[in-house]
């Protein structure tokens, strides 16, 4: 009756390995890194809570989904609700209940809150799209994006409509998007061997099979979709305090697709994945931007133009992708086991994805 | 009734859009179940292209100098050399690789011919001068209808029974068609895979230069953005009509154009800066109501 705990000594190396490496970059960024690096490495450890959350949605169920970032928007807005001081909000958001808007409370309340809100949202529509399947339910969460663009964009008295909040206490330094990071990280890994998340990887590796030996494919995604909402939630709070504004524009298409880039180029089913991934691209996107501010060769200043920096993670994507299809890491966990990656038992057989063709 | 008729000429004309660009989509979708998320940028980078070689904010237009007889063309080989080309570059490489990854892909490639565009001509709207005619109002049973949208539904109506007759009349239609039905099944009898899907990529990258013109024409500016709206929209649009489905494709663009546009008519002053909000929610309804799209063909029922 022990299988849990051996499940558990299996596995514990993957989530081990990841913290304490970006435990390594932190003090490295924090010791060596000037202010502009540093905000470098608290973007990375934000776009690392956003794609693992992705990842505990996405790769688990085999679902694509392009709604998420609307939790990263419903977390931050929170978070500008809790945290701006009182009388910035009266002039600003008008249209705020009184009680919110004479409260004010610190960045620690405020950020769960903000993660509880988006899963609670999550919990109500995701109760009507996970009954979806397939393509139709990526266009569905498509549509829930688009939904709450418009609502935040246009509800001006209570979300300042187009333009930008601001005011949100700027306290986020390196070590808190660590600590974001690591906590997002372990709630995917226990997500990951509970119950729920072994029945959910079931059914995506074999749908029918798996509802036959009793799961429940819409309950399970749903809890999935929650918990992933929650992470993301937490990450749109972070994100608030981190650039102290907010406005619509930064959670929709564009972040979007950066993020599930990141995840599908260090490979869409693992958790070691998501997170080389984010590490991978953001140390691409630092290199090119620092190559656009321009390198001394040899006493000469040489600089790439601007825009170099876009068009070459765009082409260096497309080249990740051509020879490694299922991302850097392959699908497969890391461990010490066959370091740096653990063999799975066998190919997974991506049966929800194949509901696409 | 000259409200009424107003808004019948303006959901065909944004349905007309719409449907230009759901049948480019699902062209190839149907070939190699590719979602073209680049869709968007071809349309972009079309309309740019009249603009050439000058990148002067004010625009010298030099291609659009041309007559409209050298000018239609020439943009439509330009829609579909570019399209052709990333097939043969980037698309054909993912043949055998999942949905998801070719999703990614096509994105990254929207993503380096955005940048590029923004890079040779910055990220402010250029202006088109482009047949101002167009832009005056002719009378039709006592309602002022902008000529563009008569211009404009006329064009896709031609756009579509030339399609039509293409895919229904022709070997490489009949070949298209097979194709989108059953990909391997084809091949075995005798279907050319890369001449099927190099055409589709031609006739879906023409699509976009149709779009690109009637874009740039009805709004009289360049802009980086302009192609994304109508992609994402031609992009829910294939899903609601059932994808794989060609037909539905365009009932479904011409659908939610008229959406938007009844809501924006009906719907209350204060809650229309919403519209789109409910025009998604509708989607999601649709959805929820026929999940495998309201013309879905045969072949996409799922087996088990």
């Amino acid at each position: 009756m022990s299988t849990r705990p051996s499940v558990i000594r299996q596995t514990i190396v993957t989530p081990i390995i990841l913290i304490v490496a970006l435990l390594i970059m932190a003090a490295l960024a924090y010791q060596f890194g000037s202010r502009a690096f540093n905000r470098t490495a608290v973007e990375m450890f934000i776009n690392i809570m956003v794609v693992v959350g992705l990842y505990v949605f996405v790769g688990n169920s085999g679902l694509l989904s392009f709604g998420h970032i609307s939790f990263m928007c419903l977390g931050a807005y929170m978070t500008a609700w809790l945290a701006i001081p009182p009388v910035m909000k009266s002039i600003t958001l008008k249209g705020l209940p009184a009680w919110l808007l004479h409260t004010q409370l610190p960045m620690w309340v405020a950020t769960p809150i903000s993660g509880v809100f988006a899963a609670l949202f999550a919990l109500i529509i995701g109760r009507v799209i996970m009954r979806l399947s397939g393509i139709a339910a990526s266009i569905a969460t498509f549509g829930l994006l688009g939904v709450v663009n418009n609502v935040y964009s246009n509800w001006d008295s209570v979300t300042g409509g187009q333009g930008s909040i601001v005011g949100i206490p700027p306290t986020m330094n390196v070590w808190i998007g660590w600590l974001g990071a690591a906590i997002s990280i372990a709630i995917a890994y226990l997500y990951s061997i509970s119950r729920s998340g072994l029945a959910l990887r079931a059914t995506r590796d074999e749908a029918v099979a798996a509802s036959a030996s009793g799961i429940d494919i819409v309950r399970e995604r749903l809890i999935a979709f929650v918990v992933s909402a929650f992470i993301i939630g937490l990450a749109g709070a972070l994100y608030a305090h981190f650039l102290s504004i907010v406005n619509p524009g930064a959670f929709y298409l564009r972040t979007t697709f950066v993020t599930l880039s990141m995840l599908v180029v260090g490979g869409m089913s693992s958790l070691s994945g998501a997170v080389s991934g984010v590490v991978v691209m953001s140390l691409l996107i630092e290199l090119f931007r620092n190559l656009e501010k321009g390198v001394s060769l040899g006493g000469h200043t040489v600089a790439l133009p601007n825009g170099v920096q876009e068009i070459a993670i765009g082409i260096i994507t497309i080249i990740i992708l051509m020879y490694l299809p299922t991302g850097l890491t392959r699908n497969q966990e890391f461990s010490w086991r066959g370091w740096p990656l653990q063999r799975r038992l066998a190919r997974t057989v991506q049966t929800a994805l194949k509901e696409l063709n | 009734m000259r409200e009424i008729l107003q808004i019948v000429f303006d959901a065909l004309s944004l349905g007309s859009l719409y449907a230009l660009g759901a049948l480019g989509i699902a062209l190839i979708f149907g070939v190699m179940r590719l979602v073209n998320f680049a869709h968007g940028d071809f349309i972009a980078f079309c309309v740019f292209a009249m603009l050439w070689p000058s990148v002067d904010a004010a625009a010298i237009v030099f291609a659009g100098q041309l007559p409209f007889y050298l000018l239609i063309p020439l943009l439509l080989l330009i829609g579909a050399v570019l399209s052709i080309l990333s097939e043969i570059v980037v698309f054909r490489r993912f043949r055998n690789t999942n949905p998801a990854t070719m999703m990614i892909a096509s994105f990254a490639l929207g993503f380096v011919i955005r940048h590029l565009l923004l890079m040779l001509y910055s990220s402010r709207p250029k202006s088109i001068t482009l047949w101002p005619s167009l832009g005056l109002p002719v009378e039709l049973l006592g309602a002022h209808i902008p000529m563009l949208q008569v211009v404009t539904i006329i064009i896709t109506l031609v756009v579509l029974t030339v399609l039509v007759l293409f895919l229904k009349r022709t070997r490489y239609g009949l070949e298209m068609r097979a194709a989108a039905e059953n990909f391997t099944m084809a091949r075995m009898l005798g279907v050319r895979a890369n001449g099927v899907i190099l055409l589709a990529f031609a006739i879906s990258g023409m699509l976009a230069a149709s779009i690109g013109l009637i874009l740039a024409t009805n709004s009289g500016t360049a802009d980086i953005s302009m192609g994304a709206n109508v992609m994402l929209i031609a992009f829910i649009a294939t899903v609601i009509g059932g994808l794989g489905s060609i037909p539905g494709a365009v009932a479904a663009g011409f659908l939610i154009g008229a959406a938007s546009v009844v809501f924006q008519a009906t719907l209350p002053h204060d809650a229309r800066v919403f519209r789109d909000a409910f025009v998604y929610g509708a989607v999601i309804v649709v959805l929820l109501v026929r999940p495998q799209g309201l013309f879905a063909p045969k072949s996409a029922k799922q087996r088990v």
